[in-house]
């Protein structure tokens, strides 16, 4: 039963990386971004009792510390950057819509065909958490590299980190909570950050399109 | 042996047969409800299929013998497809291993014909809706196929009915979030291919906008009717495969199975209308996505199914 639970959580991790991938609304892509991250937060706590161990209280901590930084503060800035940034708010992609979600499922299939390859130092939870992970990863950088405005980009950048935290649940048992709410912080730092390089942005050049960056002018 | 087989199968033929209009009254009612207004009465798809039958067809000069056999080639097409479905029992009339791929192209077919038909009115908006409609059909037949791919890997069968059969149930056990990727893809592909919202609005005045029925503008008569009860047709025989799939009933003899059946593909029906309610009709430019969206969801439910088979 609880397999199943932590098997769909898993799929609809996948989705909502396509979901991303195709909304055209920055909002939008935010609270799914927000969406993911509340799921994932739940998959530390599931693993746990599935262990029949109870699950410590270093679980609830770093779930309760994803749950507020990734579900709340984080999309909180992102959202406050894209109201007082007066940022245009469509998403405005390199690659199409339709394209991306294509390059995007191509991506989770290749990773689950790369998984199987995959030595691993402990058994995993279940057989979908390292494709998954790779998956999340890799749609991550996609939405990295093909979004034009600097905040998609931050947000690509959080996806990856989620990914990230996927495969952390193979390591669930050995990671201190030290290194887990560690890896949080520096997380929030680089957003806190970002918000404001991303305004400062947006008030020297009139626009946050990344690809005019690399041409210098006099202002 | 086959005789006595013949007779077992009446009661589904005759279900099959007869329910398609009175689908297409429980979608109307249903939008109605939400509407707020009482809705055609029950049984007005039939008194609009027996007034058309009972007018004279008009044919323009234009037109050669393609626009005539139309509509008669494209309902033929279905009532053949018709066979290859289980209905209220679990096995289909004339079903054989390898039958998904017939049916597919069954409908192929019929789309075919409607396009062809459409074209040769010489009619620039119904060469318009032919395009939309042969776009779309072509996205929607790989989500359809890599569908059918995920459950005759998963009951090791070629038969339809088998493929939706009680080999289905275990899987909703061992691989149960990709059926469910399954039945959203199928469902997807009904909307599109029954031409509902959100893909196309049957009850837009709109020539414009629309995208089935623009195509059958100049059929008037019998022919109409044809074209009216296909469309109904279409949608049974697809809605038959997504409730099969999705509530795959235990096999053996039942008496509550082929009720049970009836009542859940009016609730689909229901469903239907509900997200006919609720939702607007997509952009045209956004149709491409949902399609190729269910496809996406077909392939992963295909990748999944394929995983726990080797594990």
């Amino acid at each position: 039963m609880l397999q199943s639970a932590i098997d769909s959580i898993l799929i609809l991790v996948v989705l909502l990386n396509l979901a991303m991938l195709a909304t055209s609304r920055m909002a939008a892509c935010i609270r799914t971004f927000a969406l993911q991250s509340l799921l994932l937060a739940l998959l530390p706590i599931a693993v746990g009792i599935r262990h029949e161990t109870t699950p410590g209280a270093h679980l609830y901590v770093i779930a309760a510390g994803a749950v507020g930084l990734k579900v709340f503060l984080i999309p909180w800035i992102l959202l406050r950057v894209l109201r007082t940034g007066e940022i245009h708010r469509e998403v405005e992609p390199f690659i199409g819509f339709t394209s991306s979600v294509m390059l995007g499922a191509v991506i989770i299939i290749a990773s689950f065909a790369f998984a199987k390859r995959m030595p691993l130092p402990t058994e995993a939870p279940t057989d979908l958490v390292v494709p998954v992970s790779i998956a999340t990863l890799f749609n991550g950088l996609l939405m990295l590299v093909s979004r034009v405005k600097a905040i998609t980009q931050v947000l690509g950048y959080l996806v990856v980190e989620n990914g990230i935290f996927i495969f952390g649940l193979l390591l669930l048992e050995q990671t201190p909570v030290l290194v887990e709410l560690g890896i949080l912080l520096d997380l929030f730092v680089a957003v806190f950050i970002m918000g404001i390089v991303i305004y400062h942005i947006r008030r020297e050049f009139d626009h946050m399109d990344t690809h005019l960056l690399g041409e210098p002018r006099e202002v | 042996m086959t005789a006595v087989r013949a007779i077992l199968f009446v009661p589904d033929v005759l279900f099959l047969l007869g329910v398609g209009p009175l689908l297409m009254s429980v979608i109307a009612k249903t939008k109605a409800w939400f509407g707020g207004r009482v809705g055609p009465p029950w049984l007005q798809p039939y008194f609009d299929l027996q007034k058309l039958i009972q007018k004279n067809a008009i044919y323009s000069k234009t037109t050669t013998w393609i626009f005539r056999a139309g509509p008669i080639v494209s309902l033929a097409a279905l009532l053949t497809a018709a066979t290859l479905i289980p209905v209220l029992s679990n096995e289909s009339l004339l079903g054989f291993p390898g039958d998904v791929i017939l049916l597919a192209y069954l409908l192929a077919l019929s789309r075919m014909f409607t396009v062809l038909a459409a074209m040769d009115t010489g009619s620039s908006f119904e060469g318009m809706g032919a395009s939309r409609e042969v776009t779309f059909g072509a996205l929607s037949e790989p989500a359809l196929f890599l569908a059918f791919v995920v459950m005759a890997v998963a009951t090791k069968s070629l038969q339809l009915s088998e493929m939706i059969g009680p080999k289905l149930l275990p899987e909703w056990q061992i691989a149960g979030p990709a059926m469910i990727l399954v039945v959203g893809a199928l469902l997807a592909v009904l909307l599109t291919e029954a031409c509902r919202v959100p893909v196309d609005d049957p009850a837009t005045h709109l020539e414009l906008t629309m995208i089935h029925e623009v195509m059958v503008l100049d059929h008037s008569g019998p022919e109409l009717a044809y074209i009216t009860y296909g469309a109904a047709l279409k949608f049974t025989l697809l809605g038959f495969i997504l409730v099969h799939a999705a509530i795959p009933h235990p096999g053996g003899i039942n008496v509550l199975g082929p009720l049970l059946r009836a009542v859940e593909i009016g609730g689909l029906a229901v469903l239907v209308g509900i997200i006919e309610s609720v939702m607007a009709r997509f952009r045209l430019n956004r149709v491409p996505m949902l399609l190729a969206g269910a496809t996406v969801l077909s392939a992963i439910a295909v990748v999944l199914v394929l995983m726990r088979r080797a594990a």
